[in-house]
C-alpha cells in the first residue's frame, strides 16, 4: 500500500505513540463532533486521507468500470447475503458438520470475552507465548492481541500496517488500510523506535520499509507454532474458508504453523462453493481496486502431511444475533468488509478512522457500530446522506436509509433520558412540525425570518447568536425575501381575481 | 398540462425567486401551474433527523395538500429540489406505515408517483430540453447528492443548461462531491461540515464562474453562505432562475437578486 503515504512535510515532527489501545474496540475516544474537530484541525492528516481515497476510489471506478454485469453481481451478491440471513442457523450447523467432517473443531462465541476465553485456551495447550496473526476485523473487534496478552501471549501482526499500528500502539483508522492515517516518516520512526530488528540506517523509501518489515515477520512465520487468521467467507456446503489478502503474509500463517485458529463472524457465510465466484470478483474490485487480489487462501478441515494439522473455527456472535433480529438494520450483517464506502465517503475522507471510535469507522462503521453496542450513539449522524456509500456497495447495504432508521432509535432512546442538547432539538422539532403541519399556520411563520433583514448587510447576514451561531460560525445566511412564495402567489391571485372582474 | 407546484418550505419562506421563476417557466411553455395553499413541508428535515412520530403531521399535510394529483385533479406535481423530491418518493410512505396509517400511506405513493423534481418534469414528462432560455454567463453546476443518487436524474440538468441561448456552462472539479448542508448535519457536525464546504467553495472559485447553479436552494444557500464570505461575487442561482431567463425578461446574476419583487 505504499501508493497511499502521503508525503511529509519537511521537518514536521513524527509522533510515534498513536492512541493507545481502549478497553472497548467499538466504544473509544471522545463524541464524534468533537473528534471530528480534533482530527480536523491536523492538515497532514487531511492531505494523507485526501490522496489516499481520491486515489483508491480513482483506481475502484476504473476497474469496476471494465465489468459490463457489474450492477448484475451487486445484485446477486445482495440477494445471496439476504438468502444467508434468513437461513443463518441452518447453514451454521451446516458448516460445522463440514468442517467437523474434514478433521476441524468448531466453537461457538456468544461475545467478545467468550471468543478470547476459547482462543486463549488453544494456544496455552500448545505451550507457546508467541502467535502470528493475519489481519483480521473480527479479532481487532473483540481486542483480542489485549486478551492474548493478559495471559501472557505475543500476537504478532504480520499484515504490514496492522504491524505498524501495533508496534505503534495505535488503532487501526481503516478496515483495509488500517495505518492510512500515517506517512512514511513515521513509519520509519515507528519501526526505528519499536522494531528492534530494523536497520539502524532505515530511512523513509517505501521499499526500504518493506523489507524491514519482511525481515523482521519472516522470523516470526518460521518460529511460530500457532496462528490466528479471520476468514472473509466460509462456504456451508464444504467446510472451506478463505482468506484474499496482497502481501502473501496471511498465506505464511496459513500454512506455516502447526495450529491454525481461525475467528469468524457468524455473518461471513455462503450457502454453496459457487458462491464464492460473486464474492471474489465484487471483493477486490471494491477493496483495493483491483481486479484480483495476489493471494486467494481456501482451506478446507486439516490436511494430513500439508498445512497445520490442528485447525479450530470460532464462530463469533457478539451482538449479531441482535442486530439480524432487526428487520431495518440486518442488512448491515451483508457487508463484506471491502472498505469501499470509506472511500467515497466525504465525512471519513476529512476526518479518517479515529474518530468513529470503533475498529468499525466510515458509513459502515456508522450503521454497525451502535447496532452491535446496542448503545447510545452519536455515528449515526456522522453523516449527510449523500448516497455515495450504497452507490458503491458491492452488497448494496442501503447505508443512508438504516442511517436514518438508527436516528428514529437515537431520538427514542434521548426521549427516555434527555440531556439540554437533546431537549433543545426536541423543542425545535416539536414547534417546527406545529408550524409546518398546515398551510396557514406555514405561511404565518414562514414571514418570521423577515425580521432579520433588520441586521442583514450587503444582503447577508454574518453573525446569529446561538444555536444560529453553528451555521454563522462558517457561513453567511443570505437575507431573508420581504415577501414569501406564499404571499406572492396570494397578492398574484388577488391580481388576476381584480382583472377578471374588471373584464366582465 | 395542469401542474401542482409544491414550492418547498426552504424556498417559500427563503428563496421565493425560484418557485416564482417554475412558475414563469411553465406558463411559458403553456401549461398551467397550480399552487395548493395548503402546503408547507414534505417532512424530509424531521424525518432525516429523526424525529418521525413529529414528521406524520407535517407529511400528512404534503400528502392531503396534494392528493387531488392522484385522482386526475392535476397532471403533475413539480418540486424545485432534488431531496424533497426524494424524501417524498422514498420516505413520506414509510412514515405514514410506521404510524399504522396504511391508507394515507397509499395516498402518499399515488401522489409521489405523479410527483417529479423540476429538470425531470421539463426533460421526461413534457418532453423539452430546449426550454427558449438566454443568459450569457458563465456557469457551473453542482448536482445535489440527492437528485444524483436517490433521484438520478443524471445529466438532465446539463443538457437543459446546454440548450440555453449564450450560456457558458464550465466543468465543476469532483461536482459530485457532497457540499456538507446534509440538513441538521450542518449544525450537529458543524466542523465537518464546513470543511466540507472550504472544499466545493474552492472547486466553484477554480472555475472562475460567474453562477453556481443547482437544482435545490438548500444546498445552494450552503455553498452560497461559503462563497460570500470569499468576496468572490459569485451568484448561486437555482436552476429554474436560468431557465426563466428570457431576451425580453431577462434575469441577471444579483440585481437585487430578483429576491426583492414584490407583488401588490
Amino acid at each position: 500500500m505504499s501508493t497511499f503515504l502521503g508525503m511529509p512535510d519537511a521537518g514536521a515532527p513524527a509522533t510515534v505513540s498513536g492512541v493507545g489501545r481502549p478497553d472497548d474496540p467499538l466504544h473509544w475516544g471522545a463524541t464524534f463532533p468533537d473528534a471530528a474537530r480534533t482530527a480536523l484541525a491536523d492538515e497532514q492528516l487531511r492531505r494523507n486521507l485526501g490522496n489516499a481515497t481520491s486515489t483508491i476510489r480513482a483506481k475502484r471506478a476504473r476497474v469496476v468500470g471494465e465489468v459490463p454485469d457489474w450492477e448484475a453481481l451487486r445484485d446477486a451478491g445482495s440477494a445471496l447475503k439476504t438468502d444467508v440471513m434468513t437461513r443463518l442457523p441452518e447453514l451454521l450447523e451446516e458448516l460445522e458438520r463440514n468442517v467437523t467432517a474434514r478433521g476441524g473443531v468448531v466453537h461457538w462465541a456468544r461475545d467478545a470475552a467468550e471468543a478470547n476465553r476459547i482462543v486463549a485456551g488453544i494456544v496455552r495447550a500448545k505451550e507457546t507465548d508467541e502467535v502470528v496473526k493475519v489481519k483480521s476485523m473480527a479479532t481487532q473487534e473483540i481486542g483480542l492481541n489485549e486478551a492474548l496478552a493478559e495471559e501472557g501471549v505475543a500476537a504478532v501482526e504480520t499484515d504490514l500496517a496492522e504491524l505498524i499500528v501495533q508496534l505503534a500502539d495505535d488503532m487501526p483508522s481503516h478496515i483495509l488500510v488500517p495505518a492510512i492515517h500515517r506517512n512514511r516518516t513515521e513509519i520509519r520512526d515507528i519501526f526505528l523506535e519499536r522494531m528492534a530488528d530494523a536497520p539502524p540506517d532505515l530511512t523513509d523509501v517505501p521499499r526500504e520499509l518493506a523489507m524491514a518489515a519482511r525481515a523482521h515477520l519472516r522470523r516470526k512465520f518460521l518460529s511460530a507454532k500457532v496462528a490466528v487468521s479471520g476468514a472473509n467467507f466460509a462456504v456451508a456446503d464444504t467446510g472451506t474458508l478463505a482468506v484474499v489478502e496482497s502481501e502473501g503474509n496471511g498465506r505464511m500463517c496459513l500454512t506455516l504453523p502447526e495450529t491454525l485458529v481461525t475467528v469468524m463472524g457468524i455473518e461471513k457465510l455462503v450457502p454453496t462453493f459457487d458462491d464464492l465466484e460473486v464474492f471474489l470478483q465484487l471483493l477486490p474490485r471494491s477493496s483495493t481496486g483491483e481486479r484480483m487480489n495476489p493471494y486467494t487462501s481456501l482451506w478446507t478441515g486439516v490436511t494430513p502431511g500439508d498445512g497445520p494439522q490442528e485447525f479450530h473455527l470460532v464462530l463469533l456472535d457478539n451482538g449479531r444475533t441482535k442486530v439480524l433480529a432487526d428487520e431495518a438494520g440486518r442488512s448491515a450483517l451483508h457487508c463484506i468488509r471491502c472498505s469501499a464506502c470509506l472511500n467515497v465517503c466525504p465525512v471519513y475522507e476529512r476526518v479518517g478512522g479515529h474518530a468513529y471510535g470503533s475498529v468499525y469507522p466510515g458509513p459502515i462503521g456508522a450503521i454497525l457500530t451502535p447496532q452491535l453496542t446496542g448503545e447510545k450513539s452519536d455515528l449515526p449522524y456522522a453523516s449527510t446522506l449523500c448516497g455515495a456509500c450504497y452507490q458503491v456497495c458491492p452488497v448494496k447495504i442501503d447505508i443512508p436509509s438504516i442511517l436514518v432508521e438508527l436516528r428514529a432509535r437515537e431520538v427514542e432512546l434521548s426521549g427516555a433520558a434527555p440531556d439540554t442538547a437533546d431537549r433543545v432539538w426536541q423543542a425545535a422539532m416539536k414547534a417546527a412540525s406545529y408550524a409546518m403541519a398546515d398551510g396557514g399556520r406555514f405561511r404565518r411563520a414562514a414571514r418570521l425570518p423577515r425580521a432579520l433583514r433588520a441586521i442583514a448587510r450587503h444582503g447577508v447576514i454574518r453573525r446569529l447568536p446561538f444555536p444560529g451561531s453553528l451555521w454563522t460560525r462558517s457561513r453567511d445566511l443570505p437575507e431573508p425575501p420581504r415577501q414569501t412564495f406564499h404571499d406572492w402567489w396570494a397578492a398574484r391571485e388577488r391580481r388576476a381575481g381584480t382583472r377578471q372582474e374588471g373584464e366582465r | 398540462m395542469r401542474i401542482a407546484l409544491a414550492a418547498t418550505c426552504i424556498a417559500d419562506a427563503m428563496f421565493p425567486q425560484a418557485p416564482r421563476a417554475v412558475v414563469t417557466l411553465l406558463e411559458r411553455l403553456g401549461h398551467e401551474v397550480v399552487f395548493p395553499p395548503g402546503q408547507a413541508c414534505c417532512g424530509q428535515m424531521h424525518v432525516n433527523t429523526g424525529y418521525l412520530a413529529d414528521a406524520v403531521p407535517v407529511v400528512r399535510n404534503h400528502v392531503r395538500t396534494f392528493a387531488p394529483v392522484a385522482d386526475g385533479e392535476w397532471d403533475a406535481v413539480v418540486v424545485p429540489s432534488g431531496s424533497c423530491t426524494g424524501s417524498i418518493r422514498h420516505q413520506q410512505r414509510m412514515v405514514l406505515e410506521r404510524a399504522g396509517l396504511d391508507a394515507e400511506a397509499r395516498t402518499a405513493s399515488a401522489v409521489a408517483g405523479r410527483t417529479y423534481e423540476l429538470s425531470e418534469l421539463l426533460v421526461d414528462v413534457l418532453g423539452v430540453t430546449d426550454v427558449g432560455a438566454w443568459f450569457p454567463h458563465r456557469v457551473t453546476y453542482h448536482p445535489t447528492c440527492h437528485s444524483l443518487r436517490m433521484l438520478g436524474v443524471g445529466d438532465r440538468p446539463e443538457r437543459l443548461l446546454r440548450a440555453v441561448d449564450d450560456l457558458e456552462l464550465v466543468p465543476l472539479e469532483q461536482a459530485e462531491g457532497c457540499c456538507g448542508f446534509g440538513g441538521t448535519f450542518s449544525l450537529k457536525n458543524a466542523d465537518t461540515s464546513a470543511a466540507m464546504l472550504q472544499d466545493k467553495v474552492g472547486h466553484v472559485l477554480d472555475t472562475g464562474a460567474e453562477v453556481l447553479t443547482a437544482g435545490d436552494w438548500s444546498c445552494l444557500m450552503h455553498i452560497g453562505g461559503g462563497l460570500t464570505r470569499t468576496a468572490s461575487g459569485v451568484r448561486p442561482m437555482h436552476l429554474a432562475e436560468i431557465l426563466v431567463s428570457t431576451r425580453e425578461a431577462p434575469v441577471v446574476p444579483g440585481a437585487a437578486d430578483g429576491r426583492q419583487e414584490v407583488a401588490r
